[in-house]
């Protein structure tokens, strides 16, 4: 990650619809190059904040720099910069693929070849077909090659594998690596974990609009200081247990089987995968029945 | 770039648009010729100097109000205006290219219908082609804006068609599109008066028929720009690049 400015600088970002409180304060930078996933479920605000990084909506407070621009602003700098790929959005319905990439090359100072951003999302064999007649996946990727046709140095994706059969996710995480692999910097929000996984060098977790954890996959998983153990006892019965120091259990485990002559049967220890930190931050607050816990 | 290649460029996508959509292009321009044909089989040669001013102001609304009050709200609706906004293309540039696109398809339908005045129906060419040309810029000018401002008051595309005619159908037969508004009762008379499209036909029954000059026609020209100034202030304030609220 590089040390210099940051593609994009959130501080304090809040914004509200009259009474109601969408983003309650939000922080987080995007280094340039990085692939940042906002995290959450629907209704968590990530919509709303991308919306105010891409120029749609105004913030109610806070500081915002996307490339060093105040997107509030939209200079049209800015725009020729940045591609969006938005949650939903509609096409001309009688416009034929290649002739919208080359409509939208035509507003951007330096424009990609054509044919090579068709080639790079997939469409090459649509090219000739109308907008409206593409399945909801050639849509979507319609939808990218329009937000990549300017060159863009910053890409926002907003959900853009909802609504995907897993083929089609697949695919459209390969077009994801790819653009990680031109250098461009991306902001995707997603509700899917094993996206956020896939793709992701840092993730922040959102939730009513505010940043519940951030930071790369693999640690924020790890980060939860606690393990989970799980085997079957004596009576044959699964048990498990959350220990910070998992080390005088299976101590104890261990040696109780051994004293008994018998295999220690299902042993497991494990820590926390993203999506268990991720359910356990993001859940509901509900009144809990009385948990049963192990011995 | 500049705006105005960039309003070119948006203007040619439109234009293409425009004929690969049959339907749209066969409601803006067969229909009205279609009126032509038959109101000419049947009308006498008197009551053509009534019908064809009547639908040349047809055509101009029709291809200016009723087709920017569909195609805005389709455009909000379906998420391409939104798309637009995220773009590097000027508004001003894009609202050009669209509003182009609409006054030449009410140009070119004012241009069927001076041919067709003077070789099918033998009224000649048209006695005031200055008034000609005004009254085509002015009320494409007052319909595209009224269009356009409407389009924010439509809910979504489906009602767009229903609330569209509701306007345009009976605006065209107070107006006396289809025969002289003078026989129409006086309160209804007093309702089209105070509307704009009595106004645009004035003005192209002197250009087809009469050849009165714009001397005579000041007060249809100060109610047509009255129009247009609401219209423009209807289209900027209710203005949005996305159908729902933020």
């Amino acid at each position: 990650m590089s040390s210099g400015t940051p593609a994009i600088l959130v501080r304090d970002l809040r914004k509200s619809y009259g009474e109601f409180e969408a983003v309650r304060g939000i922080d987080f930078e995007v280094a340039p190059g990085e692939v940042f996933g906002l995290l959450g479920p629907n209704g968590a605000g990530k919509t709303t904040t991308v919306e105010i990084l891409e120029g749609y909506r105004r913030r109610s407070a806070g500081i915002v720099s996307v490339l060093g621009f105040d997107p509030g602003d939209r200079p049209r700098a800015l725009r020729e910069r940045v591609g969006i790929v938005l949650q939903s959005c509609g096409m001309y319905r009688h416009v034929k693929v290649r002739e919208a990439v080359a409509y939208w090359a035509g507003m951007y100072p330096s424009a990609r070849d054509v044919d090579e951003v068709i080639e790079i999302v997939g469409l090459t064999e649509k090219r000739d077909a109308l907008a409206r007649t593409l399945s909801g996946g050639q849509a979507r990727r319609l939808d990218l090659a329009l937000a990549l046709i300017g060159d863009p140095e910053l890409v926002f994706l907003d959900e853009p594998t909802t609504g995907f059969d897993p083929a089609a996710r697949r695919a459209a995480w390969e077009t994801i690596r790819r653009l990680q692999e031109l250098g461009k910097t991306v902001l995707l929000t997603t509700h899917y974990l094993d996206e956020a996984q896939a793709l992701c060098d840092r993730v922040a977790i959102v939730k009513d609009g505010r940043v519940l954890a951030d930071g790369p996959p693999a640690t924020l998983g790890t980060a939860a200081s606690h393990y989970r153990v799980s085997w079957r006892d004596e009576h044959g019965e699964l048990r498990t247990r959350e220990e910070s120091d998992p080390t005088p259990l299976l101590h104890q485990l261990t040696s109780g089987a051994l004293a008994r002559g018998e295999p220690l049967r299902d042993l497991s220890v494990s820590r926390p995968s993203l999506e268990d930190v991720y359910l356990e931050l993001t859940a509901e607050p509900e009144p809990e029945p009385a948990e049963e816990t192990g011995a | 770039m500049s705006a105005s290649t960039l309003a070119w460029h948006h203007y040619r996508l439109e234009r293409k648009m425009f004929w690969r959509n049959p339907t749209a292009a066969f409601f803006s321009f067969v229909l009205p010729l279609i009126f032509l044909v038959l109101f000419g089989a049947i009308s006498s040669a008197e009551n053509l100097k009534i019908i064809v001013p009547g639908i040349a102001g047809l055509s101009v609304m029709a291809t200016t109000f009723n087709a920017l009050a569909n195609q805005m709200t389709f455009l909000r609706d379906a998420g391409v205006l939104k798309r637009m906004h995220g773009t590097p293309l000027p508004g001003g540039s894009y609202l050009a290219g669209v509003l182009g696109n609409a006054a030449t398809n009410a140009g070119v339908q004012v241009g069927i219908i001076v041919f067709a005045s003077r070789f099918a129906f033998d009224l000649g060419w048209p006695q005031n082609w200055l008034a000609l040309v005004v009254f085509t810029v002015l009320g494409v000018a007052c319909f595209a804006s009224l269009g356009i401002a409407f389009s924010h008051v439509i809910p979504n595309f489906d009602a767009a068609p229903a609330y569209t005619n509701i306007v345009f159908l009976p605006m065209i037969f107070i107006s006396g599109v289809f025969y002289d508004v003078e026989q129409v009762p006086q309160f209804l008379h007093d309702i089209a008066n105070a509307l704009p499209l009595v106004h645009v036909i004035n003005g192209f029954q002197a250009a087809f028929v009469t050849g009165a000059g714009l001397d005579d026609l000041l007060s249809d020209i100060a109610v047509l720009l009255l129009w247009t100034a609401l219209g423009v202030w209807g289209a900027i304030r209710g203005w949005r690049w996305d159908s729902r609220n933020g």
